[in-house]
């Protein structure tokens, strides 16, 4: 199994049609990787489908960069 | 026309939502009948639906209870496998002149009328983004437009899903949610039964086409919005309503 971070990379790359050298750890999705608050919202949820998990709004609403979202999924899994 | 299609309807054991609920699976949508407490006539609606040929189930569900919203949505898309059209239509009235309005009665009709349509609305929002697809249609009032002696906590809520309507629209649109409203006039249900002669009298003299409406004038144009028909249509509210506020 991709680890986490590579599959996250790989469902952002899809979703907001990146280029794959943009996707880092550091990348904010708003500032750096052009989505808007909706493209976040949708993102979570396909993470939440890649993963099998369940993401609670409260918790969605604290990822803002790429890195927060593989923290968070490696700090559930 | 609306054949795969699936479909929620809030408050479809009578009255509008009842018809609504009838229309829409005459033209091939699965239908959800949502009820507060009339279980006998949201059986009775659907097995309506079933003698025709239509697929339907009865789900208790009060709109104003964020957990019951939850629960409903959730069983309605397990059932169908996906929510393709969800109508807003459960309301209530408790009409009162603003002076002797007590604040319960403010209070109820704004948490059924105008909340419950916000959580039913948030609670669909997941499926149909990720369906990529959907139609949100919510029953407001033509009150709601012109406003209406004795019906301040109505008016406010049916003013209220007139403007949630147009910021939905505008919040899911990139995501081809379309979010319409209707706005009726006067229509002969349980909820205008209840008026007194003269009002009704006097609402008919106000109503160019000299008539009153019926549930099924309304379920029409609900099935108009839902079906392709409407593709390019979203943020409106459409008067139904015989023509008394142009
Ligand atoms: N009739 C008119 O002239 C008119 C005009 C303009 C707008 N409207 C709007 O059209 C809609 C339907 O009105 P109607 O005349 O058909 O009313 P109705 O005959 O009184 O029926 C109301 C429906 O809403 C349901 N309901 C009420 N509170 C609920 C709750 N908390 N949770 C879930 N369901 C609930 C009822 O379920 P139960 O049977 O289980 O109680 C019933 O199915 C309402 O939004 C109303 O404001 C009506």
């Amino acid at each position: 199994m991709a680890d986490v971070f590579e599959r996250v990379k790989k469902v952002i790359v899809d979703r907001l049609d990146v280029d794959e050298s943009k996707v880092t750890m550091e990348a904010s999705f708003k500032d750096d990787l052009e989505a808007d608050s909706l493209d976040v919202v949708e993102l979570v949820m396909e993470l939440e489908d890649e993963f099998d998990m369940e993401i609670s709004d409260e918790e969605a609403e604290k990822i803002s960069t790429v890195g927060d979202a593989v923290n968070y999924i490696n700090s559930i899994q | 026309m609306l054949e795969g299609k699936s479909a929620l309807v809030t408050g479809a054991s009578r009255g509008i939502g009842r018809a609504i609920a009838l229309e829409l699976a005459k033209n091939g949508a699965k239908v959800a009948v949502n009820y507060a407490g009339s279980e006998q006539k949201a059986n009775e609606v659907v097995e309506e639906i079933k003698k025709n040929g239509g697929e339907a189930f009865a789900i208790q569900a009060n709109v104003s209870s964020d957990a019951d919203v939850k629960d409903m949505v959730k069983q309605v898309i397990d059932t169908f496998g996906s929510l393709d059209i969800l109508v807003n239509n459960a309301g209530i009235t408790r009409d009162n002149l603003l002076m002797r309005m007590k604040e319960e009665e403010f209070d109820e009709v704004i948490q059924t009328n105008l909340k419950g349509v916000f959580l039913t609305t948030k609670a669909v929002t997941r499926q149909m983004m990720r369906q990529k697809s959907g139609r949100i249609i919510n029953i407001a009032s033509i009150v709601g437009v012109s406003g209406n002696a004795g019906q301040a906590n109505y008016v406010a809520a049916k003013a209220g899903v007139i403007g949630l309507t147009k910021t939905t629209a505008k919040e899911l649109a990139t995501r081809n949610v379309l979010v319409n409203a209707v706005a009726p006039g006067f229509i002969t249900t349980d909820m205008t039964d209840k008026l007194p002669e003269e009002a009704k009298e006097s609402m008919l003299s106000m109503i160019p086409l000299n008539r009153l409406g019926n549930p099924e004038d309304i379920a029409r144009v609900v099935r108009f919005l839902a079906s392709d028909d409407a593709n390019y249509m979203t943020g409106q509210t459409l008067h139904v309503d015989g023509g008394m506020v142009m």
